[in-house]
């Protein structure tokens, strides 16, 4: 080998600095929302209803919101995902239907999330009377996460080796049966993997509820699934939204305690894939 | 091989295509099986439910901008200047909104390319294997944190920190949110871009070390010419990342529609204006209520096309490196 050339070392130089700042702002931003929010979260934030003075407001119904809003997500969107996953992996034949299912699905997966609570707007808050509940929530996440949930769920079908549905069918097992009690289980940690990836995004959404008229204040918990409700980034981004400092501080210890939401979920999803990957073969 | 304890070890062994004839036995080998038909069935219309919340969008915004367009000329809409729907005085010219959006994305594509290219260039070609394994998980990360998480650091942390080097600068502004969505894009772009670089084939960069050339070169003058369109498609689909981005800008640019290029003073994007009118109580029916969807008819129309070409080329590029 030839002696680096000075550009070179300059290169390596420039193109580590570009990453050293990139981690640089992600550090600064954790820190930054640390230091804003850490000492203002503790139990009476944690079990509190919003409130009028910065000291006093809590997240409590935020909290809860957000919680039963992606379980009603999930419970919409992991059937219907996983669904089109098997049909897409497992029945299509390749013709123009497909094609353009799966074109659209990635186009999908590119439409910004304030036009999905324009549809939810219209579709489930207007026409479909579900209010600006709950169920509306739910279902325009549910639409939203779709698209990376089929596509998460397809690649881990397919890893599935042909052998064992061949072996499957070969014992004489229906198509069906074959999909229900060989592929599925052996897909499923893959398939868990990217709904809760998929579920982690629809957490930290605040744009598409804004749009379907979540509310900001709320004072009581859900007790239906057509109750009115506020999720966890309304509530950061209404608070951000005030010119008081307190409620500003109040935002901070929210961002905390969704990025330590997120944490969990992101640390789930990888202990996940680590226990099972390396068993399907 | 948990769930399957039932399976003999020998199956692994066979990595054969399953014979065009295997599901049609498995499929008639007894009766008209309602069941299976009935579950083939359940299945297909999970798949065609993607085809119809597209056409459910397309519908919808088609539906309530025809609505608009009854009561407000498109002359004003293409030509006036200004956004003013929600004051006495009304305009619906639609060029302060998209000069907002366009300055904020601008702004963020300045962050994110370089940062973005320069990050590719060295995971894909220099990078021991030990670095990658913990630089591409952190570049990851911050595509996961909300932004409204990144709204609070560019209205709290950034721009009074701008404020400092640039006096004059507003407390709203574009060039603070811009700058953190730029951060909050350059994972997109950096990944898509080594995808593409990484696509190259090797006998392209040997054949360059073969006439002398040196790795710089290399990777500037044949790897990256060589991944142009994966990286023109990162590229696109980053704009439209940053075209549809929402709270970033609702929360650190401001609310006020402006036609200018000035990255210093508050502006309005067309997503911060659509989370303006949905704060309010707006009724069905007004026209206020129709301009959100029109302005969200703009929004889909750019990113939608953002996308299909982004998507093209990297089908492009895949096919010819295939």
């Amino acid at each position: 080998m030839k002696k680096a050339h000075w550009r070179e070392w300059a290169f390596q130089v420039v193109a580590l600095m570009a990453m050293v700042f990139t981690i640089g702002v992600l550090i600064t931003l954790i820190v930054d929302v640390c230091m804003d929010g850490l000492l203002r979260l503790n139990w009476q934030f944690l079990t509190s209803f919003p409130s009028r003075k910065p000291a006093e407001a809590g997240i409590l119904a935020a909290l809860v919101g957000s919680a039963c809003m992606i379980a009603l997500t999930a419970l919409f969107a992991l059937p219907l995902g996983v669904g089109a996953a098997i049909y897409l992996e497992e029945y299509a034949t390749k013709n123009w239907l497909s094609h353009i299912i799966e074109v659209n699905i990635a186009n999908l997966a590119g439409v910004p999330s304030i036009i999905y609570g324009l549809l939810g707007l219209e579709v489930f808050v207007r026409h479909m009377h579900m209010g600006r509940s709950l169920l509306a929530g739910g279902a325009t996440m549910a639409l939203l996460v779709l698209p990376m949930i089929i596509i998460s769920s397809r690649e881990a079908i397919r890893a599935v080796p042909p052998s064992i549905r061949e072996a499957s069918y070969a014992l004489g097992a229906t198509r069906w049966k074959t999909i229900r009690h060989q592929v599925l289980p052996l897909a499923l940690p893959g398939i868990l993997t990217g709904t809760i990836l998929a579920l982690s995004r629809a957490i930290g959404e605040a744009a598409p509820l804004i749009t379907i008229g979540a509310l900001t204040y709320v004072a009581f918990l859900p007790d239906s699934p057509l109750s009115p409700f506020t999720a966890l980034p309304i509530q950061i981004f209404n608070w951000t939204s005030r010119p008081q400092k307190g409620f500003l501080t109040d935002a901070a210890a929210g961002s905390v305690v969704l990025l330590i939401v997120l944490l969990c979920m992101n640390a789930i999803a990888i202990w996940l894939r680590n226990r099972y990957q390396r068993k399907l073969y | 091989m948990e769930g399957t304890g039932t399976l003999p070890d020998k199956s692994r062994t066979t990595g054969v295509e399953p014979t065009p004839g295997v599901h049609a036995i498995a499929r008639h080998r007894k009766g008209p099986q309602f069941g299976e038909k009935l579950i083939h069935l359940a299945l297909f219309l999970c798949g065609v439910l993607s085809i119809f919340t597209t056409l459910g969008i397309v519908f919808i915004l088609i539906f309530e901008t025809v609505g608009f367009f009854r009561k407000i000329s498109p002359m004003d809409f293409f030509f006036d200047t200004q956004w003013t729907p929600l004051f006495a005085e009304k305009h619906f010219g639609i060029w302060p909104l998209v000069c907002g959006t366009f300055l904020t994305s601008i702004i963020a594509m300045l962050v994110a390319m370089p940062i973005g290219i320069f990050s590719a260039v060295y995971l894909s070609e220099y990078s021991p294997d030990r670095v990658r394994r913990v630089l591409k998980p952190a570049l990851e990360v911050l595509a996961g944190i909300p932004t409204v998480v990144y709204g609070y650091f560019a209205l709290l942390f950034i721009t009074p920190l701008l404020q400092k080097l640039i006096p004059p600068m507003s407390g709203f502004n574009a060039l603070s949110p811009g700058i953190v969505m730029g951060v909050m894009i350059l994972p997109i772009v950096s990944s898509l871009s080594e995808d593409a670089m990484y696509a190259v084939p090797q006998s392209l960069r040997e054949g360059a070390y073969a006439l002398g050339a040196r790795k710089l070169h290399v990777s500037f003058l044949v790897v990256v010419p060589a991944a142009l369109s994966g990286i023109t498609a990162a590229f696109l689909l980053g704009v439209s990342r940053a075209i549809g981005e929402t709270m970033i800008v609702a929360i650190a640019a401001g609310q006020q529609p402006r036609f200018t290029l000035n990255p210093l003073v508050p502006i309005e994007t067309m997503t911060a204006y659509i989370v303006q009118v949905s704060l309010g109580d707006t009724p069905h029916g007004t026209l206020e209520y129709n301009t959100i969807f029109v302005v969200g008819m703009m929004l889909f129309v750019s990113t939608f096309a953002l996308n299909i070409i982004s998507h093209w080329l990297r089908r492009r590029y895949r096919e010819a490196y295939a």
